[in-house]
C-alpha cells in the first residue's frame, strides 16, 4: 500500500502531459492487435505461395500485409512518441514540483535532508522514475498484452498444441522470478560499492598533492585495487546469475518446438492436415517466439520498477515534506524600527535533544545600537542571530523585532528588513554586479557601487579586468576569501536593513580593512542595528555592548572595558589575542586567497 | 554529424580495445569468440533440420503415408535436432557465463590501469582537468563501455556471422531474390543509421542538458540558506525553470527517435517480406530464368527458403540497431580514456636514493632498520662505486625561473638559501608565487632555468620518491582520506606502530580531541573529513606529517578562520613540528614570520625584500609598509 500511496503523490506531476500518458497505452494496443494478427496473415499468404496460387491472390493478401503493417507502423510510431513526451514531460513535472517545494523549505527541512541528498534526488532518483514511467506506459502494457494476443492466436491456430505454454510459461516464469530475486540483493549489495570507489577515485584526484607528497601512488593505487576487485566479485556473481536468463529462455524455446514438431507432425499426418497445417504449423512457431520473448520483457520491468520504487519513496518523501515555517494567516508587513527583544528564548535543533541550544536568553536590544557577540565553538553564537530573521523558530519564549513577536511579521518582509550575511556563505555563477544585485534586483549602479565601497570591496573590484562584470565561477572560487567575504557583506547592504547580522563575515578580512568597514557602516548606516559576530576580540570592541555566549547562555553582556574588568571569558580570548598582537607590535594580519 | 566524427577516428580505438582485452585474457577471449562462432553456427543449424521435418510432413501428407511410416524418418531428424539444441544450450551457457566474467574482469583491470596510471600524471595534468571531468572517465564512461563489450560486440559478432551465412544461402538459391533481400535490408540500414543517428546526437546533447541542469541544481541547493535569507526563491525558481525546460526538450527528442526505431524497423521488416514474396510470385508466373549457383529454376521450393530467410535477416539487423547507440557512446568513452592513458607519466631520471644509515667513526653505512639518520645513497655511473651523504636539509635555489606555460615566466632568478634547521618565510599578495616556489622543492612541478641543490645535490639527481620521503607537507587545506583517525596519522609513515601513531598525534597535540571521538583512534573519517573541525583536521595533517618525521617541511599555513583556543593548539602542533628541522613557511599571519631566520618579500614572481624581520623592519620597506598596515597585499 505504500507502493500506492507513492503513486498518487507523484502522479500529481503528471498535469499536461495526461493526454500523452493515456494515449500512449491505447496506441501500443494498437500496435499489439496489429502485430499479432500479422504472423496470421503471413501463414495465409505462405499457404497461397505454396498451394501455387497466381498472382492475384498473392497479391491480394500481399495488399492487406502492407496496410496492417502501415497501420501498425503509425500506432508504434505514435506509441514511441507520446510515451517520450509523457514521460519527459512528467519528469519535467517532477524535478520542477520538488525544486519549487525545496524553495519554500526552511533551515531545518534543509538540515533534515541535506544538501546533498536533496540533490540526489532531483537529479538521479527523477532519471530513475522517468525511465520507470516510460516501461509502466510502454512495455508493461505492451508486454502482457502481447503474451495474451500471442496465446490466443497460438491456441486459434494450433489448438491444444498451444496448451504446451501452460507447462512451459509457469516454468520461465519461476525461472526469471528466481533470477530476479537472486540478483536485486547482489546489484543493492554492490551499488554502494561502487559510490564509495568513486568516491575514493574523487578524494584522489582532490588530494593528489598530498598523495605524490607522500608517495602514496602505490599505497593508494593497491587500496583502489582492493575496493575495485571486491566490486569485480560483486557484479561478476551478479551477472553470471543474470546470464542464466538467456539460455534458460532458450531451453524453454527450444523444448516448445520439439513439442510442436514431434505433435505437430503427427497431427498433420494423422488427420491430414485437417486440424493443422502446415503453414499455421510454422506461424506456431513464431507465436511461440512472442510469447517467451514477452514473458523476459515483463521480468526486466520486473526488476527496472523495484528499483526505481526506492527512488519514488526518495522523491515522495520531499513531496510530502511540509515546510517548518510558514507565513502567518494574517502578516504584518510594517518593519517598525530595528529593535530587537529575546524573551526569555529556548531554542532546540530537534525536539529530542538532551539539552536545548539555547536556554532562557532575556535579551533587549535598541534600534540603531551595535552588539558584538564573543564566545567559543558551540557556545550557540549562529543559533542566536538566526532567530531574528526566522530562519527557525524558537521553541520557547518568543523573539520580537520592532516590538512585535517575529512570527507574526510576512516573512519576506521580516527578511528583507533584516539581512543576514551567513557563516558559510557563498556566491552564485554570473558577475559581481549580478551577485550583489541579490539584495535588490532594481539597485542602480551608483548603489551597487556605494555599498561595494562601504564594504571595502570596492578597490579590489576595480582592479579586476572585466570590473563590476567580472564573472564569478560557481562557488565563487575565483576570488579569496576575503574578496568573498566582503562581495557578501556589500550584498547583504544593499538591502538598506534596518537590522544588519554578520555572523563571522570578517574572519578571512585583515583587521584593518574589517576596522574600516565598521567604520564605514559607523558613518553611512548609523540607525541600522548591527549584530556582529566574531572571533577577534578587536571585530567587537568598539560595539555599544558585548554579548559573551558560554554553552547557549548569556555569560555577560557588557562594553568591552566593562568585560575587561569583570568577565573571565572575554578576558582570556581578549589577552590571547593582545598577547599575540603585542608581538606583532601592529594589528595587521595578512590574507590570502583559500586557493 | 557528431557520429561520423566518431565513427571515422574510431577504428584505432576498436583495434586498441581488443588488443587491451586481449592482452588482459589472452586465452578468455579467444575461447570466447571461438563459443561465438560454434553458437552462431549451431543456431543456424536448427533451421535446416527444421525444414527437413516439414519436408518429410509434406511428403508423407501429398502421398498420404501414414504416421507409422513418417515416423522412423521425423523421430530421427527431430533426435538431431535435440542433439544441437543440447550442444547449443551448453554452447550458449558457457558463453555467457564467460562472458559476465570476462567483461566484468576487463572493467576491474582497466579501473585498475586507469588508477595507476592517473597516480603517476603529473601535478600539471590535474591543473588542466577539472575534477568533474577525470570522475567521468571512471563513471560515464567505463559505464559506456560494459555495454558495448558485453553486449554490442558479441551481437554484432554473431550478427556478421549469420548475415555472412544467409547471404550464401540467398546466393546458392537464386541471386534475383537475393537481391530484393539485400536492398530491403539496406533501406533498414538506412532508417537505423538516420533515426539511430538523431537518436545518438539527442542522447550526447542530453548528457550536456542532465550536466546543466545538475549545475544550476547544486549550485541553488547547496547556496538553500542563502536563497532564504535574501527571498531569492522566485530568481532560483526561474533560473531552474530555464535549465529543467531546455533538458526536458533534449531528453524528448532523444527517447523520441529511440521509442521509435524498434516499431518502423519491425514493421519495414514486413514490408520487405511482402515484397519478397510478390516478387516470388511474379518470377514464377513470367517464368524468369534464374541466375544462383545452385543452378535451380525459379520454384516454390526456392521462394519459400527465401520468406523464412527475409525474416532472418530483417532480425539481424533489429538486433545490430540498438547497438549502434552504445558502440557510439562506448567507443567515445573508450577514446577519452584512451586519452587519459597516454598522458606522459612523471618523469623522473633520478638516482640518488634515501635510505636509512648508521655512522661509524664518521663513516656512513647503510642499513634497513629504522635510524634517526637519513643518508643520500649516490651510485656514481662513471666508475660504478656508491657514496653515502648524510640528509641535512640544505636548500639552495640559484637563480630559478619557472613557468607554468612554456614563455609566460612566473618565478625570476629566485636565489635562496635554506640552511639546516633553519625557518624561511615567503610573504606575499596571491599570485605573487609562494606557493609555487614550494611546489619546486618537491619537484611537482620543473624548473625552467636554474637549479636547486638539496645537501649539495642537484635535485634532478634525486628519485623523486626519495625526495618527496624528506620532504614534510602541511597544505592550506587539509586532505584526509576516508578511513580511521589511525590510518590517517598512519598515512604518514606507513610501518609505523600504533604507539607511534599516538605520540604523534600527542605532538601535534590532537592527541585529546581524539581520545573525545566516539570511537577514538578507530573513528571511521568520511573522505572531506565532515566530522570534524577545520582546526581538527589542520592537528591529525600536522600528526599525519610528524610521523613521517622528514628533515625538511614546508608548511603553507591555513586562513581559515577556527576559533582563537584552537588555533593557539594547532600553532603550538606547528612549532613543535618545526624544531630542529629546516623549515619553509607559507605565512598568511606576520606572526609566524617573526621569528624566521629569513623572510622572503616576494611580489609577481620576484624576491622584491630579504631579511630577517628586525633587518626588514629598519629598511623600512615593502615589509615595513605591510607590517605597519599602511600597505595592503590583495
Amino acid at each position: 500500500m505504500v507502493f500506492l500511496n507513492i503513486i498518487r503523490v507523484l502522479s500529481k506531476s503528471i498535469r499536461e502531459y495526461m493526454k500523452p500518458t493515456l494515449l500512449t497505452p491505447l496506441f501500443v494496443i494498437g500496435e499489439v492487435i496489429f502485430e499479432a494478427l500479422i504472423p496470421y496473415m503471413i501463414a495465409m499468404l505462405v499457404n497461397e505461395i505454396k498451394a501455387g496460387c497466381g498472382t492475384d491472390r498473392i497479391l491480394h493478401y500481399a495488399w492487406i500485409l502492407v496496410v496492417m503493417s502501415l497501420v501498425s507502423l503509425l500506432f508504434g510510431y505514435l506509441a514511441g512518441v507520446t510515451c517520450a513526451q509523457a514521460s519527459c514531460g512528467f519528469a519535467k513535472n517532477l524535478r520542477h514540483d520538488v525544486f519549487y517545494r525545496i524553495q519554500e523549505f526552511s533551515f531545518s527541512n534543509i538540515d533534515r535532508f541535506s544538501s546533498a541528498s536533496l540533490v540526489t534526488r532531483l537529479t538521479t532518483d527523477i532519471q530513475n522514475i522517468q525511465m520507470a514511467f516510460m516501461m509502466i506506459i510502454r512495455t508493461a502494457i505492451r508486454a502482457p498484452l502481447n503474451l495474451v494476443m500471442s496465446f490466443a492466436m497460438a491456441y486459434y491456430m494450433g489448438g491444444s498444441m498451444a496448451l504446451i505454454f501452460l507447462v512451459v510459461i509457469p516454468i520461465l516464469g519461476i525461472g526469471l522470478y528466481a533470477v530476479a530475486r537472486v540478483t536485486m540483493p547482489l546489484f543493492r549489495a554492490g551499488f554502494p560499492k561502487y559510490d564509495a570507489m568513486n568516491e575514493s577515485v574523487e578524494e584522489n584526484i582532490k588530494g593528489i598533492r598530498v598523495v605524490k607528497s607522500f608517495v602514496r601512488e602505490d599505497y593508494e593505487s593497491d587500496k583502489f585495487h582492493t575496493a575495485s576487485e571486491n566490486i569485480r566479485r560483486i557484479f561478476t556473481k551478479a551477472e553470471r546469475i543474470l546470464a542464466l536468463n538467456g539460455p534458460l529462455m532458450q531451453m524453454c524455446m527450444y523444448s516448445v518446438m520439439v513439442f510442436v514438431l514431434t505433435v505437430g507432425s503427427r497431427l498433420i499426418i494423422t488427420t491430414n492436415g485437417e486440424a493443422i497445417d502446415i503453414g499455421q504449423f510454422s506461424t506456431l512457431l513464431t507465436y511461440s517466439f512472442q510469447i517467451l520473448s514477452s514473458l523476459m520483457m515483463l521480468s526486466m520491468i520486473f526488476v527496472m520498477i523495484t528499483f526505481s520504487a526506492e527512488s519514488a519513496g526518495r522523491v515522495k518523501e520531499v513531496l510530502l515534506e511540509k515546510s517548518t515555517i510558514t507565513n502567518p494567516e494574517n502578516p504584518d508587513h510594517d518593519i517598525e524600527d530595528g529593535s530587537i527583544d529575546f524573551e526569555d528564548v529556548s531554542f532546540s535543533y530537534s525536539e529530542n535533544a538532551d539539552r536545548p541550544v539555547l536556554e532562557h536568553i532575556n535579551l533587549h536590544i535598541r534600534s540603531g545600537e551595535t552588539i558584538g557577540i564573543i564566545g567559543g565553538t558551540g557556545s550557540s553564537k549562529s543559533s542566536l542571530v538566526q532567530l531574528i530573521p526566522r530562519l527557525y523558530d524558537v521553541t520557547g519564549g518568543s523573539v520580537k523585532v520592532g516590538g512585535k513577536d517575529v512570527r507574526s511579521y510576512d516573512l519576506e518582509a521580516l527578511r528583507d528588513s533584516v539581512a543576514m550575511v551567513l557563516q558559510k556563505n557563498v556566491l552564485f555563477s554570473g558577475t559581481i554586479a549580478e551577485n550583489i544585485r541579490w539584495g535588490n534586483k532594481n539597485a542602480s549602479d551608483e548603489e551597487v557601487k556605494a555599498v561595494c565601497r562601504m564594504a571595502c570591496a570596492d578597490e579590489f573590484i576595480d582592479q579586476m579586468p572585466d570590473g563590476y562584470q567580472t564573472m564569478i565561477e560557481q562557488g565563487g572560487t575565483n576570488v579569496s576569501g576575503g574578496q568573498k567575504q566582503r562581495l557578501c557583506i556589500a550584498r547583504a547592504l544593499l538591502k538598506k536593513p534596518k537590522i544588519l547580522i554578520l555572523d563571522d563575515s570578517t574572519s578571512a578580512v585583515d583587521t584593518r580593512t574589517d576596522a574600516k568597514i565598521r567604520q564605514e557602516m559607523r558613518n553611512y548606516i548609523p540607525s541600522t542595528t548591527k549584530i556582529i559576530i566574531a572571533q577577534r576580540t578587536s571585530s567587537v570592541e568598539d560595539a555599544d555592548r558585548i554579548i559573551v555566549l558560554d554553552n547557549g547562555k548569556i555569560d555577560a553582556i557588557g562594553t568591552s572595558e566593562e568585560l575587561l574588568r569583570s568577565n573571565e571569558i572575554y578576558r582570556e580570548v581578549y589577552f590571547s589575542q593582545h598577547h599575540q598582537e603585542r608581538e606583532e607590535e601592529s594589528p595587521i594580519a595578512l590574507q590570502e586567497a583559500a586557493a | 554529424m557528431s557520429q561520423n566524427k566518431t565513427l571515422k577516428y574510431s577504428k584505432g580505438t576498436v583495434k586498441r580495445l581488443l588488443k587491451m582485452i586481449y592482452d588482459f585474457f589472452p586465452r578468455l577471449l579467444p575461447l570466447i569468440v571461438v563459443l561465438i562462432l560454434i553458437n552462431a553456427v549451431i543456431s543456424a543449424m536448427p533451421s535446416v533440420f527444421m525444414q527437413k521435418v516439414i519436408a518429410v510432413i509434406q511428403d508423407a501428407w501429398e502421398n498420404h503415408l501414414s504416421w507409422e511410416e513418417a515416423k522412423p524418418r521425423i523421430y530421427s531428424n527431430v533426435g538431431v535436432l535435440v542433439g544441437l539444441y543440447i550442444c547449443s544450450l551448453i554452447a550458449g551457457f558457457a558463453f555467457n557465463q564467460l562472458m559476465a566474467i570476462l567483461t566484468q574482469g576487463t572493467l576491474a583491470r582497466l579501473r585498475d590501469t586507469m588508477f595507476r596510471h592517473m597516480e603517476s600524471l603529473p601535478i600539471a595534468y590535474f591543473d588542466r582537468h577539472k575534477r568533474g571531468d577525470i570522475m567521468s572517465y571512471y563513471t560515464n564512461d567505463v559505464d559506456a563501455m560494459r555495454q558495448m563489450i558485453s553486449q554490442s560486440f558479441p551481437q554484432l559478432l554473431v550478427s556478421l556471422i549469420s548475415i555472412t551465412t544467409i547471404l550464401c544461402i540467398m546466393m546458392y538459391y537464386s541471386i534475383w531474390m537475393g537481391l530484393v533481400i539485400v536492398l530491403g535490408s539496406m533501406v533498414s540500414v538506412i532508417i537505423t543509421r538516420v533515426v539511430g543517428g538523431k537518436s545518438a546526437y539527442y542522447f550526447m546533447a542530453q548528457q550536456k542538458y542532465v550536466a546543466a541542469a545538475e549545475g544550476v541544481v547544486e549550485e541553488m541547493i547547496n547556496g538553500g540558506k542563502v536563497i532564504k535569507v535574501f527571498n531569492h526563491e522566485e530568481e532560483a525558481e526561474e533560473a531552474f525553470d530555464a535549465a529543467n525546460e531546455e533538458l526536458f526538450q533534449a531528453a524528448y527528442n532523444a527517447n523520441r527517435y529511440s521509442n521509435t526505431l524498434m516499431p518502423i524497423l519491425n514493421n519495414v521488416s514486413y514490408l520487405i517480406y511482402v515484397l519478397v514474396a510478390v516478387t516470388g510470385g511474379l518470377l514464377i508466373e513470367h517464368n524468369v530464368t534464374n541466375v544462383s549457383f545452385s543452378g535451380l529454376p525459379i520454384s516454390i521450393a526456392v521462394v519459400v527458403p527465401f520468406l523464412g530467410m527475409s525474416r532472418q535477416f530483417a532480425g539481424m539487423i533489429q538486433q545490430i540497431s540498438p547497438q549502434i547507440n552504445s558502440i557510439v557512446m562506448g567507443l567515445a568513452g573508450a577514446e577519452r580514456i584512451f586519452a587519459m592513458l597516454d598522458e606522459e607519466p612523471e618523469t623522473d631520471n633520478g638516482y640518488v636514493t634515501l635510505v636509512h644509515a648508521t655512522e661509524k667513526n664518521g663513516v656512513l653505512e647503510e642499513t634497513d632498520e629504522r635510524t634517526e639518520l637519513y643518508a643520500w645513497k649516490h651510485p656514481h655511473q662513471a666508475d660504478g662505486t656508491i657514496t653515502y651523504a648524510k640528509v641535512r636539509g640544505d636548500i639552495r635555489f640559484f637563480d630559478v625561473d619557472f613557468a607554468y606555460v612554456p614563455g609566460k615566466t612566473i618565478l625570476h632568478n629566485i636565489t635562496l638559501y635554506g640552511k639546516p634547521g633553519q625557518k624561511i618565510a615567503f610573504v606575499g599578495a596571491t599570485g605573487a608565487g609562494k606557493t609555487t616556489i614550494t611546489n619546486l622543492i618537491n619537484r611537482f612541478y620543473d624548473l625552467e632555468d636554474g637549479k636547486i641543490r638539496y645537501d649539495d645535490i642537484n635535485i634532478n639527481k634525486i628519485k623523486k620518491s626519495a625526495l618527496r620521503k624528506s620532504l614534510g607537507i602541511i597544505l592550506q587545506e587539509t586532505v584526509l582520506f576516508t578511513g580511521t583517525v589511525m590510518e590517517n596519522i598512519r598515512y604518514g609513515r606507513l610501518d609505523a606502530t600504533d604507539e607511534e601513531c599516538i605520540a604523534a598525534a600527542k605532538l601535534a597535540g590532537a592527541d585529546s580531541f581524539i581520545r573525545h571521538l566516539p570511537q577514538g583512534y578507530q573513528t571511521m573519517l568520511d573522505g572531506d573529513g565532515s566530522n570534524l573541525s577545520q582546526g581538527q583536521c589542520q592537528l591529525l595533517a600536522i600528526a599525519r606529517a610528524a610521523v613521517a618525521d622528514p628533515p625538511v617541511m614546508i608548511m603553507d599555513e591555513a586562513t581559515s578562520s577556527i576559533d582563537t583556543r584552537t588555533e593557539q593548539i594547532v600553532q603550538r602542533g606547528m612549532d613543535a613540528l618545526m624544531a630542529g628541522r629546516t623549515v619553509f613557511v607559507i605565512a598568511h599571519r606576520l606572526s609566524t614570520v617573526k621569528n624566521s631566520n629569513v623572510i622572503l618579500v616576494l611580489d609577481h614572481g620576484r624576491v622584491i625584500e630579504r631579511g630577517t624581520h628586525d633587518e626588514l623592519i629598519a629598511k623600512k620597506g615593502q615589509y615595513y609598509q605591510l607590517y605597519t598596515g599602511a600597505f595592503e597585499l590583495e
